[in-house]
């Protein structure tokens, strides 16, 4: 098996899929790769959002706890998925836990680290906004749909 | 339909109930006397609760002994008075109705069954067909919560045959390792090593989740000429006659209840019907 680097595994995440190289270099210095056991606490509700998380195998359940009941599974996130956006919304705190389903391979970045990157080279932030936002975008419509509760009586 | 009189009711008797849920049941129906006609995969009849009412049920398939199945949920006085019906308790019949899922056109593509709620009954026929050739056809249902995960047996014996089965749910509770989102959400990794262009996909379930699956699908590259989608009107009459179910030059009950995406795709998104 060859050992790939982190800008190789960067390159491969559909996310980063048209971030030019000059870019992947930036950010493969943020990125480490992180593994999460089935059942692990990936991250909790109210914690500094210090990091994202790009899945590359595994799935994560995002939980929502509720005094006195279990929690609730609001969405689960796959390989190819994004876990983690308050990296870039101030004041930085998950909104949410975040549990692995089953044994997970990720990508993490220091959300420090890309903020101070996308500071600094304005390029990068677009680059993040081009990639990411759709794919934010398309879990609210996911969200969106399932309020409507199309499967209750009578769907 | 066959037969000179398809307003007039066929009596029939509940060869068996099967409960499916809190509010959902499947009834194998038998004549009374004489035989029934046998309806296609898609097509539907009309269940008449006598004194009660006629809902339109589509075919959720037909047993060993070729007795039509219907699954049906109790949404109005109609289909509470058939879901409440045991073995040897009697109704009407009409049909077969309307139009079915085109399986036997399929021969080289993959078929993907995209299901939402109770709108896995009019797909299981097709999908029993289909998958008669391994590696036809891919399942993706989505429900409410796990409890309400239609033919939960029998999902996982198709799985367990290899039968590529996504599912999903709104919300769940710990415990489910499945998936909780929409159905659009599974249909990447349900096309995931076939080329869209060769996939035919049949849709059934609420209006808005077939809306946005069958636009989904197409983006991914599946011909809107290869989807299909199963409409619901309030059907009366059945044969076109009446006009209750009109959809623009449709009528649902005699040109659908099946009809290919792109020829409604425009109407899809007209508010008015």
């Amino acid at each position: 098996m060859t050992l790939r680097t982190i800008r190789e595994l960067l390159a491969e995440h559909p996310l980063f899929a048209r971030f030019d190289g000059a870019t992947l270099d930036e950010l493969a210095g943020c990125a480490r790769t992180e593994q999460f056991d089935s059942g692990a606490l990936v991250l909790r509700e109210g914690e500094t959002a210090d990091k994202v998380f790009l899945l590359r195998a595994g799935d994560v359940a995002v939980e929502m706890a509720t005094p006195g009941q279990p929690p609730m599974i609001m969405e689960t996130l796959h390989p190819g998925d994004l876990l983690g956006v308050s990296w870039l919304v101030a004041p930085y705190r998950h909104m949410a836990d975040a549990r692995a389903l089953s044994n997970v391979r990720a990508l993490s970045l220091d959300a420090a680290c890309l903020r101070e990157k996308c500071d600094a080279i304005p390029a990068v932030g677009y680059a993040f906004f081009r990639a990411w936002a759709p794919h934010v975008a398309q879990r609210m419509r996911a969200q969106r749909m399932r309020l409507l509760d199309l499967y209750g009586s009578g769907g | 339909m066959d037969g000179a009189a398809p307003m007039l009711p066929v009596r029939c008797r509940v060869a068996s109930a099967q409960a499916e849920g809190a509010d959902v049941a499947t009834l194998t129906l038998e004549p009374v006397a004489g035989a029934l006609s046998g309806g296609a995969p898609g097509q539907f009849n009309m269940l008449y609760a006598f004194g009660i009412g006629e809902a339109a049920i589509s075919l959720s398939g037909h047993d060993e002994a070729g007795r039509p199945m219907h699954t049906i949920r109790a949404v109005g006085a109609t289909t509470r008075a058939l879901t409440a019906m045991e073995a040897g308790a009697e109704l009407g019949l009409r049909g077969p109705f309307g139009t079915g899922w085109p399986v036997a056109d399929q021969a080289g593509r993959h078929l993907l069954a995209v299901a939402g709620g109770l709108g896995l009954a009019p797909l299981r026929p097709a999908i029993l067909a289909a998958a008669a050739q391994p590696g036809a056809v891919s399942v993706v249902h989505g429900a409410r919560s796990p409890d309400t995960l239609l033919y939960a047996g029998e999902l996982s014996a198709w799985a367990a045959e290899g039968t590529p089965v996504y599912l999903t749910v709104d919300h769940a509770a710990p415990g489910w390792t499945g998936r909780v989102g929409t159905v659009i959400g599974c249909l990447p990794p349900a096309l995931a090593g076939h080329d869209p262009a060769a996939v035919s996909a049949f849709l059934c379930g609420p209006e808005v989740m077939m809306r946005a699956t069958a636009q989904a699908l197409s983006d991914a590259g599946v011909p809107p000429d290869r989807i299909w989608l199963s409409m619901e009107r309030n059907m009366k009459c059945g044969i076109g006659l009446c006009g209750h179910c009109q959809y623009g030059p449709d009528f649902i009950c005699r040109d659908g209840p099946v009809l290919r995406y792109d020829r409604i795709a425009a109407r899809l998104t007209l508010r008015e019907i």
